[in-house]
């Protein structure tokens, strides 16, 4: 049994220039213990399915227009707010790109790290405070005893990170949603955040889902891929089948796009054009009018994810019917 | 052999600090940049990478003059930019051009694109009113973009096309030098692909001078001649682009360069990481001796004592460590 179920997940905004369909039927499961990352482009729908999933999305403007997101026998897209709150924050936790905001400047680090403790857990607030402490020790806080009793502004960019990471971990979670935690910050704080999220994750067996736009952190840390592109999914399988031998052409078009996998000197790989407008949804595939790959069938209808090997899945008409090969 | 269009000589651009309300008094000053000194020829692409707070965006703007240098000269075409009065200042600016991260922050939302193309052409005199039209249509497809979109406001375009329009208005003075501050940072990997293209093209074709700060190395690794590490205010390593990133010399550059990670699950399973202790160290304090030893596994007493210099570490490479020929 998955520890997570999505199926069919559509969610829109409704504006006052057209209806977004941010998310357009997404389906996928994440095991317990396993890694899956979450690629795309801005726009892709990544983060929008992960604030779907926990609850996050503004209502209005945005709208859960179907679909389940079934969790250890709980839809946590109908369950009653209390049920929901039982499960955010305590056996589902997030952590965002940007700490500096997602941090109350007001509270003290303390404060804001047994926050989830003081509500999920019978507990008084000294054992909390020994608790909190551990756990910024375990994320790499020197001197956390004294450090916890800042204000988020004395740390810098990779400490604020840990100490959300801390918040996160600190109600032992069976998964965590990690929205491009490290994409702000510098190559090497972003080496030490992924070391860090790869050892507590074995330390505590927790499923991560990790969205990111950099194919590199990736192929690193996760175990299974999907790939995103106008708010459905294009392609996913585990890691070294997708990155070895991708079969969707919208996949192949992003790892040509890395610069670091290219020879210098030679024009970079583009991909024509630009991400479809979701407010106009395409009739066919939504990447057919930048692919180099398209034809008639591709705009008619729309391609369903479907198997093509055990564990390896993508929605191309084109390489369904042996028509073209896009292998690396 | 192309002569050095850029020259930076010690130059040094520091902040002071105050402490005190009514009364105020200097607390120490923070070293954004400490003694850089760089030559830039011309016609060559110029990497700067480093993490935030080296002090990368800070030498731009210096060399701009948009910050006062606190020390030392920056030297367009020999001029001495420091001491220039303000008229030949203004003068020097169409030579020196700068692009910014985020194409948004850095465009008027409130003039359409021909505006913003323009008001450079005027303010310059670079043309006979009656040409700016026609001069504003080839800067727009120069970048690519149609000038049928002259009329629309920023907010009408995707974030890389709105990256094009302030490469176009960089353009617009025919500059020899162009800074350009995290140019793709903000862009998409597709979309950052088309804009690296852009610029190389604008490069070759125009003779274009670029000095191409990010903190991206497989990025800067594919558009530069040359590259420079910086580290806390101050150049650590100097040389071709592929020879610095493909075979570093310096601990610190090492260490950067195996934190990238690379879009190949296997070469990233099998690779062994120099991962950093802690955060680069405080610009307004920093330590003594070289500013990187309190995080360099290779770090011995000597590194304490003295700031070492940059020293010829290759065939047109420099690094500036004391333990270069020992590890």
């Amino acid at each position: 049994m998955a520890l997570l179920t999505v199926t069919d997940l559509r969610t829109t905004f409704h504006t006052r220039n057209g209806v977004y369909r941010a998310v357009d039927g997404v389906s996928f499961s994440v095991e317990r213990g396993e890694t899956l990352g979450i690629v795309g482009e801005s726009g892709s729908g990544k983060s929008v399915t992960c604030y779907s999933i926990m609850g996050l999305v503004p209502q209005p403007p945005g709208r859960i227009e179907g679909g389940s997101a079934m969790f250890d026998g709980v839809d946590l897209l109908r369950c009653s707010p209390r049920q929901a709150r039982s499960v955010r924050g305590k056996r589902i936790s997030m952590i965002f790109q940007d700490p500096m905001t997602s941090l109350n400047p007001y509270l003290r680090i303390s404060e804001q790290v047994i926050e989830p403790l003081l509500i999920h857990e019978r507990i008084s607030r000294k054992e909390a405070l020994g608790r909190a402490l551990a756990m910024m020790e375990a994320v790499g806080i020197n001197d956390a005893a004294r450090r916890i009793r800042f204000y988020p502004h004395e740390f810098s960019g990779g400490m604020r990170q840990r100490v959300m990471i801390a918040m996160a971990l600190v109600t032992r979670p069976e998964l965590l949603i990690a929205d491009e935690p490290t994409t702000a910050l510098d190559v090497t704080v972003q080496a030490q955040i992924l070391d860090l999220i790869r050892r507590e994750q074995r330390e505590l067996g927790m499923a991560v889902m990790f969205v990111t736009h950099d194919l590199g952190v990736v192929a690193g840390l996760c175990d299974r891929v999907q790939v995103m592109y106008g708010g459905r999914i294009m392609e996913t399988g585990d890691t070294l089948t997708l990155f070895r031998s991708p079969l969707h052409p919208y996949t192949r078009a992003l790892q040509r796009s890395v610069p670091g996998l290219q020879p210098k000197g030679e024009e970079l790989f583009t991909i024509p054009g630009s991400p479809p407008d979701p407010s106009k949804p395409a009739a066919g595939c939504g990447f057919a009018p930048r692919c180099a790959f398209a034809a008639d069938a591709c705009t008619k209808a729309r391609p369903e994810l479907e198997l093509a090997a055990p564990g390896h899945a993508h929605a191309c008409v084109r390489a369904r019917a042996g028509e073209i090969s896009v292998g690396a | 052999m192309a002569d050095n269009i850029l020259e930076l000589r010690d130059v040094k651009t520091h902040f002071a600090l105050h402490t005190g309300f009514l009364v105020k008094r200097r607390a120490g000053a923070v070293r954004a940049v400490d003694g850089v000194s760089l030559a830039v020829r011309e016609g060559e692409v110029l990497g700067l990478v480093g993490e935030s707070g080296c002090g990368k965006s800070t030498l731009a703007r210096t060399i701009l003059q948009l910050v006062p240098a606190t020390g030392g000269s920056v030297l367009l075409s020999g001029r001495n930019l420091g001491t220039a009065s303000r008229a030949e200042l203004q003068a020097c600016r169409g030579d020196l051009q700068m692009i910014f991260q985020d194409p948004y922050a850095s465009l008027n939302p409130r003039m359409t694109v021909f505006a913003a193309l323009a008001e450079p052409l005027r303010v310059h005199r670079i043309c006979p009113p009656s040409e700016v039209r026609g001069r504003v249509h080839a800067l727009m497809e120069t970048v690519g973009l149609s000038p049928r979109l002259a009329r629309k406001y920023p907010h009408e375009f995707s974030g890389g096309q709105r990256q094009r329009i302030a490469i176009a208005r960089a353009l617009a003075l025919r500059p020899k030098v162009i800074v350009a501050d995290e140019p793709v940072s903000a862009l998409d990997v597709s979309i950052q692909a088309q804009i690296l293209n852009l610029l190389s093209r604008l490069c070759r074709e125009m003779n274009l001078t670029l000095i191409f700060i990010a903190h991206d190395l497989s990025v800067v690794r594919h558009i530069s001649d040359r590259v420079a590490v910086m580290y806390l205010g101050k150049i650590v390593e100097l040389g071709p682009a592929e020879e610095v990133i493909d075979r570093p010399r310096h601990p610190y550059t090492r260490a950067l360069v195996s934190a990238i990670p690379v879009a190949d699950p296997e070469v990233e399973r099998g690779r062994q990481r120099i991962v950093l202790a802690g955060d680069p160290p405080s610009p307004i304090d920093p330590p003594a001796g070289c500013a990187f030893h309190p995080r360099c596994p290779h770090a011995v007493d000597r590194c304490r004592q003295a700031v070492p210099p940059l020293v010829p570490s290759g065939p047109g490479r420099e690094a500036a460590c004391v333990r270069l020929g020992e590890i």
